[in-house]
């Protein structure tokens, strides 16, 4: 019988908890043991970046990342940005700018740039491009990305105001 | 069956280490192997002391915990010569994890922070309280590692660049940092370090001999050039062949010493 581990932590502001497998990691433990789908898997290696989430407000890369380690810690992914219908300004800055093609990169996306937006609301572009250096996007060529970000930017400041 | 076990210090996690653990502290390259398939791992160790990721300077002896991350050294303000090394780890999901103690043991052509840590000299401190040169440490890699020390290094004469193929991020083509010493008007105990260039980041002896009382400009420099590669067997990944390495090494390490963009 396989050990299981009690973790309790926050998920997108709701108090969590689940068993984890000895050694399972994070992004297993959310789509698994928890059913957030939003952080996908891409590589197993931190390579990819297509399952960023936020944990304490910093970009991690949940396939990397031993889930107990989440214990007691607040987890933010992709789900936390929508509310029903009413999307986060920066999901409207990539429909508007076609930033996303197959999309499957597109929810690490989305939170390696929250996590730049949250900390620097007024990026230059090279900064935009460091935030997100860890996630790959085989479709876009990446200037999409990068404008809808920039884009983005100017509603989460005219937010902080 | 893989179990992880978690201690309150380092000194317990040590005292249980046993054949077929291994330690984990931020996870960058140990969860990689489990997601692998874990072959022959049976447990993983981990403590949750928060002491070893502190980060002091006394009197210009400059500290970095085991577990500092990429980004506390690139958040502190005393270590702006350290940025280029701690960039040069990953994109922020990774240097957000990746620790100082982990470098250490970062398998070719990863290691990049290392490589500055070799050009400072720096000593590693075991969970033991022994410590043991950065050089003599990764002959083995063996040990539980507290914290790394080293001296601030005097103005601008401490240099990092890393070479990759893909940009922004990519795996190291070689990784170079020295320390020139504070000697006016010559070189004079400099330290030249290499990555990617072997099985772990190693020191180049025979470019730091060539160094010796010479003057840092193209001329002075023109006999550590010619010693770049001496003696090195650069290995070929997917990244480059080591003809590849052997060739841009000399470039790149004239770029360093003369602090020039190309």
């Amino acid at each position: 019988m396989m050990k299981k581990t009690p973790v309790t932590f926050t998920l997108n502001g709701r108090p969590t908890a689940a068993f984890a497998d000895p050694g399972e990691n994070l992004l297993d433990f959310l789509r698994r043991g928890v059913g957030d789908m939003t952080p996908k898997y891409g590589c197993g290696q931190g390579t990819c970046g297509a399952c960023t989430v936020l944990i304490d407000n910093e970009p991690h890369l949940a396939c990397i990342t031993l889930a107990e380690s989440a214990a007691d810690r607040e987890i933010r992914t992709a789900d936390c940005l929508s509310d029903g219908p009413s999307l986060d300004p920066l999901q409207n800055s990539f429909i508007e700018h076609f930033a996303a093609q197959c999309g499957y990169c597109t929810p690490g996306m989305l939170m390696a740039a929250r996590a730049l937006l949250e900390r620097n609301p007024n990026p230059r572009r090279e900064e935009v491009i460091d935030a997100i250096a860890g996630n790959i996007c085989r479709c876009t060529g990446y200037e999409p990305i990068v404008d809808a970000i920039l884009d983005a930017s100017r509603s989460y400041r005219r937010s902080a105001i | 069956m893989l179990e992880v076990r978690t201690y309150p210090t380092l000194a317990e996690a040590a005292e249980n280490i046993d054949p077929g653990s291994v330690f984990m502290s931020g996870g960058t390259l140990v969860m990689i192997r489990v997601n692998y398939g874990a072959h022959g791992l049976k447990a993983i160790i981990r403590t949750t002391d928060s002491t070893l990721r502190r980060i002091d300077d006394e009197a210009g002896r400059i500290t970095l915990g085991a577990f500092a991350t990429m980004s506390d050294i690139l958040a502190h303000r005393d270590l702006d010569f350290l940025g280029p090394a701690a960039m040069a780890v990953g994109g922020p999901g990774v240097r957000n994890a990746a620790t100082v103690g982990g470098n250490l043991f970062a398998p070719h052509p990863y290691g990049d922070f290392t490589v500055a840590l070799l050009a400072l000299d720096a000593r590693v401190h075991l969970s033991d309280g022994s410590a043991v040169p950065i050089e003599d440490f990764l002959r083995n890699r063996s040990g539980l590692v507290e914290s790394v020390s080293f001296q601030r290094p005097f103005g601008d004469l401490f240099r990092f660049r890393k070479i990759g193929r893909i940009k922004p991020k990519g795996a190291s083509v070689m990784s170079i940092a020295a320390h020139l010493g504070n000697s006016p008007g010559y070189l004079s105990n400099a330290r030249v370090a290499y990555g990617a260039m072997g099985s772990a980041p190693m020191r180049v002896r025979a470019v730091e001999r060539a160094l010796e009382g010479a003057a840092l400009n193209r001329h002075g420099i023109a006999s550590a050039i010619e010693s770049a590669t001496e003696g090195l067997e650069p290995p070929t990944d997917e990244l480059a062949s080591s003809w590849y390495r052997r060739e841009v090494a000399p470039v790149h390490l004239r770029r360093l010493l003369l602090g020039e963009d190309r």
